[in-house]
């Protein structure tokens, strides 16, 4: 790992934040949602290991080992609402989950 | 050698979320969730690249291991048809066109502002799980402790919302 600039680890990042973005926002289903949004969180994962490791600074990593917690987590409220929400409106497509009140 | 390795998880990382979020050939949640787990995995091959071994281990294991089994799950519980093709309308993915544009003109300046180039890396500080774990267990041993409280919470949260009654 001598040879590989910082800027191009960064892109990766960049470039996976970016399809994570564009799944939020095009795609119609709330699964394929909730993994574009594990996309997002991968890709800032990715950026901090690597200014942790051309730091020469151990906190980035850190910092990433809460952040896998905290999606973790967030990954188990959110599937439990979703399988509630399916159970009353039958469907996960975002366009028919219009109406706040069940 | 490992220049060369790193470019090939890149490049398969990139092409595998591009399949999570826009495969051509099947809209079904499944295929996305196993080009998810294709993802993390390359994902990981990058950390270990960057010396980040302990957090490696953790991905593989949390993400591909418990998220992923949890998303498939889910998928089965909901016995999702094939997603119909509706039509994906103008209009989001125009705003999510424009939206996409945006950040990558605000990622652009920030790469080509000149202030990333450094001189390629020194002597590592390995993420082993040694160094890790005294960093956790002497200076951030109260965000430790929170998030243990805070991995109950979800638990309690979880079991609750997925009783049959929710009154």
């Amino acid at each position: 790992m001598t040879h590989v600039p910082l800027e191009h680890v960064l892109f990766v990042s960049a470039g996976l934040f970016l399809l994570g973005l564009l799944g939020v926002i095009i795609r119609r289903n709330l699964l394929v949602i909730y993994m574009s949004l594990e996309l997002m969180l991968n890709a800032g994962n990715l950026a901090l290991v690597a200014f942790s490791r051309f730091n020469n600074n151990l906190n980035g990593q850190i910092m990433v080992f809460f952040i896998i917690t905290v999606a973790a987590a967030e990954v188990a409220v959110g599937l439990a609402l979703i399988v509630a929400l399916y159970r009353k409106r039958q469907t996960v497509h975002v366009e028919d989950l219009t109406a706040m009140k069940l | 050698m490992q220049t060369l390795l790193f470019y090939i998880f890149a490049g398969l990382t990139l092409l595998c979320a591009l399949l999570v979020v826009a495969n051509p050939f099947s809209r079904n949640p499944v295929t996305s969730a196993m080009f998810l787990v294709l993802t993390i995995a390359s994902l990981a091959g990058i950390f270990i690249l960057l010396d980040a071994f302990f957090l490696a281990a953790v991905q593989v294991l949390v993400y591909a291991g418990a998220v992923i089994v949890l998303f498939l799950f889910v998928i089965m519980l909901l016995s999702l048809k094939e997603e119909e093709r509706r039509q994906i309308r103008k209009f989001s993915l125009i705003t999510g066109l424009i939206s996409v544009v945006a950040i990558t003109a605000v990622f652009a300046r920030a790469f080509l502002s000149g202030k990333l180039r450094r001189p390629p890396p020194m002597p590592a500080v390995a993420g082993g799980t040694q160094p890790l774990g005294e960093l956790l267990f002497s200076q951030y041993l109260l965000p430790f402790e929170i998030v243990s409280v805070l991995l109950l919470v979800a638990m309690i949260g979880t079991v609750l919302l997925s009783k049959r009654t929710l009154e």
